[in-house]
């Protein structure tokens, strides 16, 4: 059943139950993990059994004859920062080691209400905060296209256990670009929502006004069908939009006959790998020849969102992250003697070097005597990054950029410098300053390595970002490729 | 900008981090340099310009006034590192002293 | 030297909601540590707050009764500092300072003390959530958390330095409790912890600015509020008067020992790093909303006790004495609904109840005697079914079981004999009994009669008929019974 692997969902549906069972499609998927994870370690936990149950259980249904729910069978994969009831939620972190959540996130548990089958909780940069997963707490993931090279950031696992034939589907967050920048780097189709499209409750908080949770997939049409099982309203997200999600996949076959597709001049300046750009230049004529009108449109907020971003996000991680305090979970540090130094150093011992330096950050962001110059400044800049976007979209309806500004880099390379690491989100960071949607397609190779295209849409508009990038994957075949590790 | 390991040991305080000597140092350095480079912010003008507080422009977000079910106690419990009777133990927090 | 005392006031109150201020979690009060609270509550990873509207509508509320401006668009900000009932170790409250104000500004509230009234301006209204508890066990290296009050909703009042004495605190925490439970925004009560109350003393002389201010907390009653005040008011004079300064810090009233003390604990004034928070959008109050809560606002004091006045033609004194507390009014109110005397269930309210309950330190809804029991003793006492002097003795009764004066009376035969028949024997036997007395009255001393009428009530164990006795013996004896 090895074949199944590497398909796209879409293909084998039609298929579940006559050319195969559940129980086969997910135990394929298990035996790849098993086989790839002592190369890739994409997943920090795999629950095979649980996984097993519930591929017996959808088969019995089938049997019954009822008609399964839309993603019945899909093997998934899950960011370990998204809470797991009974399941171990570790966020890549020490300090929840061993933290087991008692409930659910909304867009889990909406992905299992589809038929999803989840195979594990995968490797991330810890609580998020990295382009490379390297800042994980127990072990770096590697990308499945080059072992000595990143998956990218934060959602690393993920990505490479999509690339990897780990698992058909994964959910990552993205709060700078940690969804859409493993996902060029890998090869695989990743998707941000807008801010408020999908639920954030039970998604461990990095930068709440930043946090998106999203879909990676093997092609524009399976990242539709996860996204719509997971988008729409939740009464437990103050900030989830009471919107009618509109129906994602129907809106794949539009085309883009008169679709205005803007470049920003900025996006292609220095920093950009000459490959990469001549990869995404590449992607952008075949849009061209499918029918879409391309300009150059300007967006000279660019070279402040990154100042931007992190000032904002380190705040805010700064106080989400206060709550690891050895108190009433996780880590408690052995050497506590009292209250100040269990604090102290449960925090010292439980967090990576990453986390301790955007925790520090964001305190001195805010604190008094900083708060104006620093926090709030950024917040004002927040706005002009916004307002640029909003005229780039009076002019085009969508946006076209590299995903990343380098196909890939080596383990060990960037981590010595935070500075360059944080370069790695150049192009993915105003996208959520501004908190549009964001997808990143296969386009190409550079040195081997995947290069990936960013499409930008209107907020809401992640119709019109599918429809773009389905109609580029009709005419292309990066999307197929798969990585010699998986073929091997 | 320039981050002295005094202001990075105040700031572990704010943020009850234990930092060694060397990890104070270290991290002053860092700090230093990576807000010398965001305080290419200064260059751009806000007088005026509304902070983006709310990533979206909504309000009066509510829930009704009705009780649901909590969390069985051996959940809550079971999740601390250390509890008696019911409660979450941490070591002795100092009331008000003469 | 003269000095004038100026305080302020920090208080905060327990709005009356079913669930708390983020989350579904009861905030009903005594249950066991730990069961009533949730991931929201307990600040688990990945969990997120919603805004109890309740909460935002007993607020506004308040705000209005406090004549407060409200404003159109309020919002949340986290206040954040490290402290084990503090589950996130970042308290979601409102804070002015930033960019918007919090619920409602520039209020005021009225008190009156010794003829003297004042104005107390109140500065801010805010909405905030509660902490969980610490109890601190006896062995001394452990504390212990439970997290259930953590969420609850408070609203913090926040007076400009109005108060010119311990007893205008002491009367404005009245007021303002009083206010509150009229608009059914708060029990307001110190002992349960329904409201809680910090406050900043110091002292100038008059034309001066203000002097430096301590902080005192720790204040359990409105007793120890005005104990502790006035101790501190007396500290700082002596202090100033020895041509010392008083020194700008927090001070903890110790109830036993009957004195405040510098408090060790905080070295440092802390950096709470106010931002607004990111997982509530913003509460906008439009003037359709404002108004609805308007209309809608309960009866509050001075309506109800005008109202009592004219609708049971009660005196202004008597009505003012029955509004003191919301319980009271509603239960005069209840009584009358049962039985329509309110001149006499006034009376028994605000004597014998009202002296039970200064003696047993009890509030009237802590009662179990129902407004209906009241009312039946008075009914009771006026269709003659009971005297005056023994209803008295059953409402003691009522009072300590919670049975009702029906019951009472017949279990213990306390019917008041009516029966003329009856009675004439025993008035016969007084008189016979007692020849001396009898002369007197005969002889035209009429306070003899007194003696002899005690003396057929004894015989008959109080329940004769006071009335009656007084015509049979006056009949006997000769006497014009026309009185």
């Amino acid at each position: 059943m090895r074949e199944l692997v590497g398909r796209p969902y879409h293909e084998l549906r039609p298929r579940l139950g006559k050319d195969f069972s559940v129980a086969e499609l997910v135990e394929a998927y298990l035996q790849t993990l098993e086989a790839l994870e002592p190369h890739v370690r994409a997943y920090l936990t795999v629950t095979a059994e649980e996984a097993r149950q519930q591929a017996r259980a959808l088969d019995q249904r089938l049997a019954a004859g009822e008609s399964l729910p839309p993603l019945a069978g899909m093997p998934v994969a899950l960011k370990d920062n998204l809470c797991t009831r009974g399941v171990r939620t570790t966020c890549g972190s020490k300090i929840l080691e061993s933290f087991v959540p008692p409930y659910d996130a909304t867009a889990v548990r909406r992905l299992q209400e589809a038929g999803a089958v989840v195979l594990g909780k995968t490797n991330l940069d810890e609580f998020a905060m990295g382009s490379s997963t390297e800042n994980s707490g127990f072990f770096p993931t590697r990308n499945p296209w080059d072992l000595d090279c990143v998956p990218g950031g934060s959602s690393g696992g993920s990505a490479a256990a999509v690339a990897a034939g780990e698992a058909l589907a994964a959910l990552g967050s993205d709060t700078g670009g940690s969804i859409r920048q493993p996902a060029s780097l890998c090869g695989v189709v990743g998707l941000k929502p807008t801010y408020g499209r999908v639920s954030r409750y039970g998604l461990v908080a990095f930068a709440s006004s930043l946090d998106q949770i999203g879909p990676f997939a093997l092609d524009v049409h399976d990242c539709a069908l996860v996204l719509q099982a997971i988008s729409g309203h939740d009464p437990q997200d103050s900030t989830s939009v009471d919107l009618p999600v509109p129906d994602f996949v129907a809106a794949l076959e539009g085309g883009v006959r008169g679709v205005r597709v803007g470049l920003p001049t900025e996006f292609f300046g220095e920093g950009l790998q000459p490959e990469v750009r001549q990869a995404v230049l590449d992607a952008v004529r075949v849009l061209e020849g499918l029918g879409a009108q391309v300009e150059e449109v300007r967006l000279p907020t660019l070279e402040y969102a990154l100042p931007t971003y992190y000032l904002i996000a380190c705040a805010e991680a700064s106080s989400n992250l206060a709550r690891y305090d050895g108190v009433a979970y996780g880590y408690r540090s052995p050497r506590a003697r009292d209250l100040y130094t269990l604090y102290s150093r449960t925090r010292a011992e439980g967090f990576g070097p990453e986390v301790k330096r955007r925790i520090m950050l964001g305190t001195f962001a805010l604190s008094a005597g900083y708060y104006e110059g620093f926090y709030k400044k950024a917040q004002q800049v927040r706005t002009l990054v916004r307002r640029d976007f909003d005229r780039c979209f009076h002019e085009v309806d969508v946006l076209a950029t590299p995903t990343s500004p380098v196909a890939g880099f080596r383990l060990g390379e960037r981590t010595a410098d935070p500075l360059q690491m944080y370069l790695a989100d150049v192009y993915t960071i105003p996208v959520n300053l501004a908190g549009l949607p964001g997808i990143s397609v296969p386009c190409g190779f550079a040195g081997g390595l995947p290069v990936g295209l960013q499409l930008v849409g209107r907020p809401f508009d992640e119709a019109t970002l599918l429809r773009v990038a389905y109609a580029y994957q009709q005419a292309t075949d990066w999307h197929r490729r798969r990585c010699p590790l998986q073929m091997g | 900008m320039r981050i002295t390991p005094e202001v990075v040991e105040r700031v572990a305080r704010l943020s009850r981090l234990e930092l060694t000597a060397e990890e104070q140092a270290t991290f002053a350095a860092q700090l230093s340099s990576i807000l010398e480079y965001f305080a290419r912010l200064d260059r751009l003008p806000t007088e005026g310009v509304e902070p983006t507080s709310h990533a979206l422009r909504i309000t009066n977000v509510f829930r009704p006034d009705h009780v649901t079910p909590s969390l069985p106690v051996e959940d809550v419990v079971g999740m601390a590192p250390q509890a008696q009777e019911g409660f979450v133990v941490v070591p002795r927090v100092l009331e008000a002293e003469e | 030297m003269e000095y004038e005392t100026v305080i302020g006031l920090e208080i905060h109150v327990q709005l009356l909601t079913q669930s708390k201020m983020f989350c579904g979690c009861s905030t009903r009060f005594g249950a066991p540590p730990n069961t009533q609270t949730c991931p929201v509550c307990l600040g688990l990873p990945g969990s997120l707050p919603v805004i109890n509207r309740r909460a935002v509508e007993l607020g506004l509320r308040a705000a209005l009764v406090l004549n407060c401006t409200v404003q159109p668009t309020s919002q949340f900000h986290r206040k954040n500092y490290y402290y084990p009932d503090l589950p996130k170790n970042y308290q979601i409250s409102q804070y002015q300072y930033l960019e918007h104000p919090p619920l409602g500004t520039d209020g005021h509230l009225d008190v009156e003390v010794d003829g003297v009234r004042r104005r107390v301006g109140i500065r801010r209204v805010h909405l905030e959530e509660d902490t969980g508890k610490l109890v601190h066990p006896e062995d001394g290296t452990v504390s212990w958390v439970d997290y259930n009050r953590s969420g609850v909703p408070l609203m913090e009042i926040v007076t400009y330095p109005d108060l010119r004495s311990p007893q205008e605190a002491r009367a404005f925490l009245l007021k303002l409790r009083q206010v509150l439970q009229y608009a059914e925004v708060s029990t307001g009560r110190m002992e349960e912890g329904t409201l809680r109350c910090d406050a900043n003393v110091s002292l100038r002389r008059p034309g001066e600015p203000l002097g430096i201010r301590t902080e005192v907390k720790n204040m359990n009653s409105l007793r120890s509020v005005e104990r502790a005040l006035s101790y501190e008011v007396a500290r700082q004079r002596e202090v100033l008067e020895r041509g010392g300064a008083v020194v700008q810090e927090t001070r903890h009233w110790d109830e036993r020992r009957g004195v405040t003390f510098a408090s060790r604990s905080k070295e440092e004034a802390e950096d709470y790093r106010y931002f607004p928070e990111p997982d509530l959008v913003p509460v906008e109050v439009t003037s359709e909303w404002l108004e609805e809560i308007r209309r809608t606002l309960p009866e509050l004091p001075d309506a109800r006790r005008d109202r009592l006045m004219a609708q049971y033609d009660l005196s202004r004194y008597d009505a003012e004495l029955l509004i003191q507390t919301r319980a009271t009014a509603d239960f005069f109110e209840a009584a009358v609904a049962a039985h329509p005397s309110p001149k006499a269930i006034a009376n028994w309210i605000l004597g014998d109840l009202s002296a039970y309950l200064n003696e047993h330190n009890l509030e009237i809804d802590q009662l179990r005697t129902t407004p209906s029991q009241l009312a039946e003793l008075v009914r009771l006492v006026e269709d003659g079914t009971i005297s005056g002097r023994t209803a008295k003795e059953v409402l003691v009764e009522m009072l300590q079981t919670g049975e009702g004066p029906r019951s009472i009376v017949d279990r213990r035969g306390l019917v008041q004999i009516a029966d003329e028949k009856a009675l004439r024997e025993t008035v016969d036997a007084v008189i016979r009994d007692h020849p001396e007395p009898v002369k007197d009255v005969q002889a035209g001393k009429e306070k003899a009669i007194a003696f002899l009428v005690g003396q057929v009530m004894r015989r008959t164990q109080g329940r004769a008929n006071p009335a009656l006795v007084q015509r049979l013996l006056r009949e006997r004896l000769g006497l014009p019974t026309g009185s």
